[in-house]
């Protein structure tokens, strides 16, 4: 009994975090762009006069998309029209799940995962999921039954499918040198120490492997660089039908695939919750020092060292975003097909004869 | 090869120009945040309806029709400024005055703000400096069309 309500507990801290803070990175993105053109970005949303800098604008542009006219066009495919906006969402969503927040944490006898779900295929289980969210695009384009949307909806599917074989393949690499695709089992690899000093992170074992993982994850996030299914500037792509709350929900997708992909970076490449020279019982460095925590403060630490690794990679997102203009779809396959894809090819190879040395 | 190395190397150049425009501008939004003095603010942004920028000198604002010393218009309505009005947003209907002087008084004088292009060029033409568009109010905005046209009353206030 109190182990379901443990994991229920688990599971709601798990989703508030997530999606609060897919809230919030809307309100990073028109701050973090503001400051990087020298304006102030967003700042008048104001609860009795108090403005507090901007935060309450998720809350208006909720209430506002909650009051739009939710349109249905007659000519759609109704049922699946309104379906493919809550499949996209979902299957993001769901990936939350097998994120590992923390170590374990100990209440008195009892032993909780700060993870919703360690299955022994975790990495596997995101990949399926993000490629599942596929399925929200090619629904909205098709049954939108517009030729906007017709066209979006095949350039995204097109686009998803030729990064989502540069995002597995950049992987396997890293999989090679931390022989595990348990979320936690590669975090708790990462822990230990090369050369007696140097954490051993992913980006330090596979740097390569980081920079195509890096391309090809901005890429499945479907943004500024690579947003060539959506082209909001122009050509507006699979969600040009949609409308209210239904198109609220696509973009909400897209700030959470944005936090998905920087808790995968944070996961794979840096560490995870891992902070250099923390260990179960406090720091102990290289040099000799040591200085010992108590177990919650340890906890605390890693948690907060998470939450602090996702913040940057967010906003180093949100900077890749507002810096670049946009692929020509040839240059985007070629970057894709000519360019990702041997490399990580070469990036495994290259992998394998050292591990074999 | 090369050529990708290059593109790579300005690909990296572009987001540190970007980077330090993030941090500087960071920089003076924390000191104002600490209310501590900068040389510079951390955005170029006037924060409009409660900052506003000073209206230089010689901008077009809206017009105005000056008066003489007994309180009637200036305007002798000799048409120069209804005339060489390009938007031809201008209308003016004279009336006899008694005085021998003067001879001619505006009964009626319209400037059409919604075809105004703010041109000035009936400023310029006015041989009586009778109209003038130095009042420095720039929000001329209405919820009906018939309130932007303004009348004699309007324009002399």
């Amino acid at each position: 009994m109190i182990d379901i309500l443990i994991v229920l507990i688990k599971i709601v801290f798990a989703m508030m975090w997530f999606l609060i803070l897919a809230l919030y990175l809307t309100w990073a993105e028109r701050k973090e762009s503001a400051v990087m053109q020298d304006r102030i970005g967003a700042n008048r949303a104001n609860i009795w006069k108090f403005r507090a800098i901007g935060l309450f604008q998720p809350f208006a542009d909720a209430i506002k998309m909650f009051f739009k006219e939710d349109f249905t066009p007659v000519f759609s495919k109704r049922f699946i029209h309104n379906l493919a906006p809550f499949l996209s969402f979902f299957f993001v969503l769901v990936t939350i799940a097998v994120i590992p927040f923390g170590d374990v944490l100990r209440l008195g006898e009892r032993e909780i995962k700060l993870q919703v779900l360690d299955i022994n295929v975790g990495l596997l289980f995101i990949l399926a999921m993000l490629s599942m969210s596929i399925y929200g695009v090619i629904l909205s384009g098709w049954a939108s039954n517009s030729r906007w949307t017709l066209l979006g909806g095949l350039r995204g599917a097109a686009q998803l499918v030729s990064y989502e074989v540069a995002l597995g393949l950049s992987l396997i690499g890293l999989i090679m040198v931390f022989p595990s695709l348990t979320l936690s089992n590669l975090v708790h690899f990462q822990g230990e120490l090369l050369f007696g000093w140097l954490p051993k992170w992913g980006i330090i074992l596979q740097p390569l492997g980081f920079i195509i993982f890096l391309f090809a994850a901005v890429a499945e996030s479907e943004r500024v660089p690579f947003d060539l299914p959506e082209g909001e500037s122009e050509i507006i792509g699979f969600y040009t039908e949609y409308s209210g709350l239904k198109w609220g929900l696509y973009m909400f997708t897209d700030f959470m695939k944005v936090l998905i992909v920087a808790c995968l970076l944070t996961t794979l490449f840096f560490g995870g919750w891992q902070v250099p020279w923390l260990y179960a019982d406090g720091f102990h460095f290289p040099w000799g020092g040591q200085w010992l925590l108590p177990h919650g403060i340890v906890v605390a630490f890693q948690v907060l060292a998470f939450n602090l690794k996702v913040f940057f990679f967010c906003w180093f997102q949100i900077l890749v975003r507002w810096t670049y203009p946009r692929f020509r779809y040839d240059q985007l396959m070629d970057l894709g097909w000519k360019v990702l894809i041997p490399l990580s090819l070469l990036n495994i190879v290259a992998t394998a004869i050292l591990m074999s040395l | 090869m090369i050529k990708a190395l290059g593109y790579f190397s300005e690909l990296i150049r572009g987001s540190i120009i970007t980077t330090r425009h993030f941090v500087v501008n960071m920089y003076f939004h924390t000191l104002k945040l600490f209310r501590i003095k900068a040389q510079r603010k951390g955005a170029v942004t006037t924060q409009y309806p409660e900052e506003r920028v000073e209206i230089a000198h010689r901008h077009r604002s809206l017009h105005r029709l000056m008066k003489r010393e007994d309180g009637k218009p200036r305007c002798v309505v000799c048409m120069l400024c209804a005339t060489v009005c390009p938007s031809e947003c201008i209308y003016v209907e004279a009336a006899e005055d008694p005085d021998p002087e003067v001879q001619k008084y505006p009964s009626t004088f319209t400037i059409d703000l919604t075809r105004c292009c703010f041109c000035g060029f009936c400023v310029e033409a006015c041989p009586e400096d009778a109209i003038r568009m130095d009042t420095n109010e720039v929000e001329i905005a209405e919820y009906s069309r018939e309130d932007l046209i303004y009348d004699l009353d309007k324009l002399t206030r």
